[in-house]
């Protein structure tokens, strides 16, 4: 696959390179999939793979802030890596708003469309303390929370007479996400009375409006999961990249370092001074390859050709999630952990089933032994 | 060159014109730079073209040609027929006042355009005339009267809308962004389109394979239309010219021709018409023999010859006139009619037909002399404003007669009541030319009586797909020629049409390139006054043609001067004398629309002022230098420049088609060279509005540009600022429309900028699942779910509260008592039902559900008493049944507005707009603007997506498949200055011929760590109701295949199968088991066929055809 390899490289060195990494070629990507799979392997035969993955594997964490994160799963399948960022996305539950009961809505947004943007705000609100609301169950006040907006747009009376900026002209012409407000059900006021519900930002745009127009609505929040809309993903987005690697075989000095060092995102290369082979020169050094943007612009250079090989670490996943950019429900922290939870309900529930499947099996061939 | 003085109207300023005529001579043989200098190049010159549409907007054709009908024309006709006389009472008249008339003036309705729109009205002004008439024995004047209504284009000089800013727009419920140039009839908006015809009154000569050589003038005056042809017919046993017209009967053969318009000698005709040449002498001298040998020797001889092949049209059987009377006045006023006969003096008309004959020889001799059919410069493209000018002279003629016929019957009773008031006739007749309009422009039909015209599908309802399928409507330009003919000659693009048509927009299928697209800085002429002109020539040392004879005619040097077809005489400094002309364009001593060209092959100077002649700016270049430079462009920007200044100081001016080519014309200023005569402003603008659109063209195949132009008008977007005042029959919005990333500047000129129509979607170009073949694509179910490509369809409901004759009328009904409501299926039919009978705002429709509760009496022929108030009369008693208005949609909709207002007829009038969100689904229709259609093929969640190092999963993954064998470059460079465009935060230009380099894009990757090419490394994650048509194709193809049954199944079985009789006799169909042709029941048998193949029989037959089918087992 790797054609470029140099002839200095052994045969079991470039097998051991094709195993472990990916290799980043000018046009495309090569040895993209692993040949490893559990307890099966060409050349070790005997080792307790779970004592060696146990070795092996390492959660790193590099980042975290509290929306926001970022960590190393080392030494695991892409499958496993893969697993945790869809379950992210799709299947940690979130409460959003549902249903929109519109009283009144003069406002040039069409209701539909008003209850779509409501929907898609963000609340601040943990959906562990909620049930999922099945489809014919009446709402009550531990699976729906309500709030509502009454809102009016006029004239603001102080505004200049020649006034144009609409700011000052009106007074109410933004409605603004802090204009929700939580209307308590049952003993909502008193269990949340630490933590009241409410939209994680209080400057989202909703509606912009113009003196004489009303809004007067209900919203009902409910539980669900990013699999069935978008609004309930507790994530921006959940995503992960492999190591990469830069391989310098040949030192790269002179100007040709300020070159290299320009062909990757800043702070991955460096250029330092120092002797090589003797003489006193500026050369190349990988510093981080860590936050490089795999732009593969040394590639495209002929004075490198050669002299520089990228790949990437097959089982070295920086994972990232964010949610501070859009939703910010829930700590990043808690996202992850609720991720592996789910995951791991997931397996027991696998496991289960193929027990009972493997029993029924034994069953129906003992019957078939009686008979 | 003789003497030049100039004589103007405007005497006064005479000397101011010669100093400044002097000093541009000046100027003219400076030659102060080097030729080999290098030209500077005008930097931002484009901005020219802002300042061009400002002044003119981007229908300026339409609004031009408009307001030159109301302010000119109008007048002119009102003027030529402004007298009305009795047959009956020869002291009775009516007409203009002695004293000089106030202005003729139409002024705009009270309604708002907006308003019209939504109560279906017509947007009308009053035509004002004063009048002066016979009452009794004293004259009265009547000021401003009405004589009927005009529908007023929008934005025309005569609309309320014009010079409005936008916040009184805005007040208005008008769009700032809306082009205007259109007419609201009956609450629809209706365009007139631009008519792409022939030239009248110029010369066309055109020969076929056989060898025949006609040259022809298709003559057009204000009373007469008529085509001339001189006919060679260029074979061994006749080669003799003739001459051949719709009012004679027969081809008369040239010579007698002349000699009947007084030339008798034959030796005079010989001249005119070789001048000494020994070729064409040879070649004419035939028809001379003709002539004697017929003994036609004298003018008398000749007319009385000619005379009696006149076909006779008038039926006035009278007084029949002498042959040679006859002769004489077809030959003066029908025969070329253009050319004016002025106290039977032919010369001029005789010059006219010896040029035609020289042109036929000419092209007789050398093959490549006929003239192209379907070069731009011998088109004339006609606009609403000349329509509707025809239109007026027909309905004001007839207006005038009908009232002259009426007020003849009232004259004639012998004995009136009062005294005879012709003013009440008179505004009883205001309707005629009212309804005239209306229906006129309602239908599209223009049926003139004078020139017996019947012309279809002249206006289109204007689309409001989107804004630009709008603008697109307003510079579609539709050819009269047919569509069926299988001729590649009038649909191929042409050389000519650079610059004034777009190469690119042109409808796919059987309008191919007869529908064109005006380009974006086109402007088509309206009709010039010719006596200055004239006069002008004179002075500048033209001969007249009455002194001229044969030898003068075609002396070396000599060019013949043509002023819109009509030769007006010779001049013997052609070049000096086309210079001079120019000169006195370039300082606005004549309209900057006039033409000059020469054209060296007939040694003719064309001076052009008619209408309908398409043109453009240029920058004028002089001395290797563009008149325009950046100081000027300066200024423009600063505003103390305005596009007029740079007509009126001579830097930039218009060129028509044929002058254009007459010209030099650099395209960049490194072209420049000392032959250059102009220099283009910017390429771009050769395209139009709607293929400006699209970014990188010229990096595309061309076809892919023209699929774009017919698709860019589909796209679904903001449509109006008003749109959401609209009620139209059938609205699509976008919910959240974006601007594009890759602009061009055509985009900014038009404002699709501010009312876009689409997205920008992150795109993925790979191989997604097996849902991505044949151009499907794949979405984002998270992208849709967060809103994109939502949209919103809003369909007009109509229920109209009619009043019948007897006296009854329609009404609103209270929903029923629930207790009387049906149950079952239908029990929530009248559900959404308010107080007032109709459904409320806000309301959810279901399928069945009322919207109007309306009533119909059930009687509508008892008549009640007129003058009886309905409650009073007890003897009729009005009883209703349901008629009620439901939503029949299979969706659920719900109410977006009811407007409840009146017509013109005072009937209420209740439209109720109902709204449906709809969300992407399979089957939905996306493109990019390069002519690259797709149906969405699947909607993946987006854990399934692949996503980039970043975590960017893409909107939209569309197949690279589709990329080699469509070659739309243009559109990877988009998607390359999209992604640097996001990367800086900035939006990227793709201008046609310019735009953001690729390596600029390129680099601005780089910059931001992304890969040059823009290739990311990612990590791997049907209509509605609808069959699909066997088309003509899919059948060709069946049988091809020999697939019988199928046939017989989609074709027959499952359409119109039907059992017809079929006697196996006579072959014909019968009924019921008997033949009526036989006269038996024998031989009957039944078979089945297409109800259609049926059909065709029977019509064959009533044609007298008698189709016989021959039946056989097998």
């Amino acid at each position: 696959m790797s054609r470029k390899t140099s002839k200095s490289q052994s045969n079991a060195e470039r097998l051991e390179q094709l195993r472990t990494r990916v290799v980043i070629e000018k046009e495309g990507v090569g040895s993209t999939s692993s040949s490893e799979f559990p307890y099966h392997s060409s050349n070790h035969q005997d080792i307790d793979y779970i004592k060696e993955f146990m070795k092996k594997f390492n959660v790193k964490i590099i980042r975290k802030e509290q929306y926001d994160m970022e960590f190393d799963l080392i030494g695991v399948d892409a499958a496993i890596a893969n697993a945790l960022r869809r379950i992210m996305i799709a299947e940690v539950p979130t409460m959003a708003i549902e249903k929109v009961y519109v009283y009144n809505n003069t406002s040039i947004v069409q209701d539909e469309v008003l209850a779509h943007r409501l929907g898609l705000l963000p609340i601040k609100a943990d959906p562990d303390r909620f049930h999922f609301k099945h489809a014919n169950e009446p709402p009550t006040d531990m699976n729906t929370i309500v709030f509502k907006i009454e809102h009016e747009c006029t004239f603001n009376p102080k505004a200049r007479d020649d006034e144009t900026d609409p700011q000052k002209l009106y007074l109410g012409n933004n409605l603004l996400s802090e204009s929700l407000i939580w209307v308590p059900k049952g003993d909502q006021e008193e269990q949340y009375a630490s933590c009241p519900l409410r939209p994680v930002h209080n400057d989202i745009l909703i509606v912009q409006m113009r003196p004489g127009q009303k809004i007067k609505l209900e919203a009902h929040c409910e539980k669900g999961i990013g699999k069935d809309h978008a609004k309930w993903s507790p994530v921006a987005t959940a995503s992960y990249r492999l190591m990469p690697e830069i391989i310098l075989k040949q030192e790269i000095t002179g100007d040709l370092a300020d070159k290299f060092a320009a062909c990757f995102t800043k702070g991955v290369v460096e250029v330092e001074e120092g002797y090589i082979e003797g003489q006193y020169v500026k050369y190349a050094k990988v510093v981080n390859p860590r936050i490089d943007m795999v732009s593969r612009e040394a590639l495209r250079h002929k004075e490198f050709e050669d002299k520089v090989q990228l790949t990437r670490i097959r089982d070295h996943f920086i994972c990232t999630h964010s949610d501070n950019h859009s939703t910010g429900i829930m700590d990043s922290e808690k996202i992850f952990l609720d991720s592996v939870h789910i995951l791991q309900a997931k397996c027991r529930r696998l496991l289960t089933a193929l027990e009972h499947k493997l029993r029924e099996k034994e069953r129906n061939r003992e019957q078939m032994d009686l008979s | 060159m003789g003497k030049k003085t100039v004589t103007f109207a405007d005497e006064i300023n005479t000397e101011n014109y010669e100093t400044s005529y002097a000093k541009l001579k000046q100027i003219l043989s400076n030659k102060g730079k080097g030729l080999t200098d290098p030209v500077k190049n005008v930097e931002d010159k484009w901005e020219l073209l802002p300042a061009f549409l400002k002044v003119k907007g981007l229908v300026k054709q339409h609004i031009d040609s408009f307001n030159f009908f109301v302010e000119t024309e109008l007048k002119k006709i009102i003027r030529a027929n402004d007298m009305i006389t009795s047959d009956v009472d020869p002291a009775f008249w009516i007409g203009p006042p002695d004293r000089p008339d106030t202005d003729h003036e139409t002024q705009h309705n009270v309604f708002t355009p907006h308003e019209c729109r939504l109560r279906d009205l017509t947007y009308s002004g009053n035509i004002y005339v004063d009048v002066e008439y016979v009452r009794g024995k004293t004259r009265v004047i009547r000021k401003d009267t009405i004589i009927g209504k005009l529908p007023i284009m929008l934005r025309s000089s005569k609309c309320v809308l014009t010079g409005k800013s936008e916040a009184e727009l805005a007040k208005m419920f008008e769009c700032p962004l809306d082009p205007g140039g259109y007419f609201i009839i009956k609450g629809t908006e209706k365009v007139i389109l631009i008519q792409e015809q022939l030239s009248k009154n110029r010369i066309i000569v055109e020969g076929d394979r056989k060898g025949l050589v006609q040259a022809y003038v298709t003559s057009s005056t204000h009373e007469r239309k008529s085509k001339t042809y001189i006919v060679a017919k260029n074979d061994a046993k006749n080669d003799k010219i003739t001459l051949k017209h719709n009012s004679i009967s027969e081809e008369i053969p040239i010579v007698i021709v002349m000699k009947a318009m007084g030339i008798q000698s034959d030796k005079e005709i010989a001249q005119l018409i070789s001048g000494g040449n020994q070729t064409f002498l040879n070649m004419f001298s035939p028809n001379i023999e003709v002539c004697a040998s017929m003994n036609i020797f004298t003018q008398k001889q000749a007319l009385d010859y000619i005379g009696s092949k006149v076909k006779v049209t008038r039926k006035i059987a009278n007084v029949r006139r002498p042959m040679a009377e006859e002769a004489l006045e077809i030959l003066s006023t029908v025969v070329l009619a253009h050319v004016p006969v002025k106290d039977l003096n032919f010369q001029p008309k005789c010059i006219y037909i010896a040029i035609m004959i020289r042109r036929v020889l000419m092209a007789l001799a050398n093959e490549s002399l006929v003239d192209d059919r379907d070069y731009v410069g011998n088109k004339r493209l006609e606009l609403a404003g000349s329509l509707l000018s025809l239109l007026f002279e027909d309905l004001f003629k007839k207006f005038n007669f009908d009232l002259k016929l009426n007020i003849d019957k009232l004259l004639k009773k012998p004995n009136r009541a009062s005294e005879f008031d012709a003013h009440k006739q008179l505004m009883q007749h205001g309707d005629c030319i009212t309804n005239g309009f209306v229906r006129a422009i309602a239908t599209g039909n223009w049926s003139l009586k004078r020139f017996k015209m019947e012309r279809a599908g002249i206006t289109h309802v204007l689309s409001r797909l989107s804004y630009i399928s709008a603008l697109g409507t307003m510079t579609r330009i539709t050819s009269q020629y047919e569509k069926t003919r299988k001729i590649s000659g009038p649909r191929a693009l042409q050389p000519s049409q650079w610059g004034m048509l777009c190469p690119a927009d042109t409808p796919e299928g059987e309008a191919c390139g007869l529908v064109k697209n005006l380009a974006l800085m086109t402007h088509i002429t309206t009709d010039d006054e010719e006596e200055p002109l004239k006069r002008l020539a004179f002075n500048l040392g033209v001969e007249d043609v009455n002194g001229l004879t044969g030898s003068e005619l075609y002396q070396q040097n000599v060019y013949m001067v043509f002023l819109n077809g009509l030769m007006l005489g010779i001049t013997r400094q052609p070049i000096d004398f086309v210079k001079d002309f120019r000169i006195l364009r370039r300082c606005g001593r004549i309209s900057e629309f006039v033409s000059i060209y020469v054209n060296h092959h007939h040694a003719a100077v064309h001076i052009a002022s008619d209408g309908g002649r398409v043109c453009r700016p240029l920058i004028i270049v002089e001395n290797n230098t563009p008149k325009v430079t950046s100081e000027h462009i300066k200024k423009l920007k600063q505003d103390k420049m305005k596009f007029a200044d740079f007509l009126e100081q001579g830097l930039v001016e218009y060129l028509d088609v044929n002058e254009e080519n007459d010209s030099n014309v650099a395209i960049y200023e490194r072209e420049i060279d000392h032959q250059t005569t102009h220099l283009e402003i910017e390429p771009f603008t050769i395209l139009g509005a709607v293929a400006g659109l699209i970014p990188y063209p010229h990096h595309n195949q061309s076809p892919r540009n023209t699929y774009q132009c017919a698709m860019g008008k589909q796209a679904i977007g903001a449509i109006a600022y008003n749109q959401l005042r609209r009620i139209d029959t059938l609205l699509y919005l976008m919910v959240y429309p974006q601007q594009p990333m890759v602009k061009t500047k055509t985009i900014e000129l038009v404002g699709y900028d501010k009312l876009p129509a689409g997205q920008n979607a992150i795109v993925a170009v790979m191989s997604y699942s097996g849902y991505d073949i044949e151009d499907a694509l794949v979405l984002n179910r998270a992208s849709v779910d967060r809103g994109f490509g939502r949209c919103q369809v809003m369909r007009k409901h109509v229920a109209l509260m009619k009043r019948y004759s007897n006296g009854s009328f329609d009404r609103i009904g209270d929903p029923p008592p629930s207790e009387s409501l049906p149950t079952g299926p239908s029990a929530d039919r009248f559900n959404i039902l308010e107080e007032d009978g109709i459904a409320g705002v806000g309301e959810r429709v279901s399928p069945g559900q009322v919207i109007v509760n309306r009533h119909t009496p059930t009687n509508l022929n008892t008549n009640i008493p007129v003058n009886m108030p309905i409650a009073n009369a007890p003897v009729v008693q009005f009883t209703w049944k349901h008629a009620p208005l439901s939503y029949k949609s299979p969706e659920t909709g719900y109410i977006d507005k009811v407007c409840i207002t009146t017509t013109e007829q005072e009937q209420t009038l209740i439209k109720v707009l109902i709204r449906q969100t709809r969300i992407p689904e399979l089957g939905d229709k996306f493109s990019s603007r390069h002519g690259q259609k797709g149906v969405c093929g699947i909607i993946v969640p987006q854990e399934d997506m692949p996503f980039t190092d970043s975590g960017i999963c893409p909107d939209i993954i569309m197949n690279p498949h589709g990329f080699p064998s469509r070659m739309t470059v243009g559109k990877m460079i988009e998607l390359l200055a999209g992604k640097a465009g996001v990367l800086k935060g900035e939006l990227q230009y793709g201008t046609a011929f310019g735009g953001s380099k690729v390596e600029d894009m390129s680099r601005i990757l780089i910059e931001h760590g992304y890969n040059y090419s823009g290739k990311d490394y990612v990590t791997s994650g049907r209509s509605r109701d609808g069959g699909l048509r066997l088309g003509e194709m899919e059948r060709d193809c069946l049988v091809g295949y020999g697939a019988s049954m199928l046939l017989m199944e989609r074709l027959m079985i499952s359409s119109d199968q039907f059992d017809v009789h079929v006697c196996e006799q006579c072959g014909l169909i019968g009924y019921r088991g008997w033949c009526q042709h036989c006269k038996s029941s024998k031989h009957m048998v039944t078979m089945q066929m297409p109800y259609a193949a049926k059909l065709l029989f029977q019509e064959l037959q009533s044609m007298n055809i008698a189709p016989r089918l021959i039946l056989e087992e097998y």
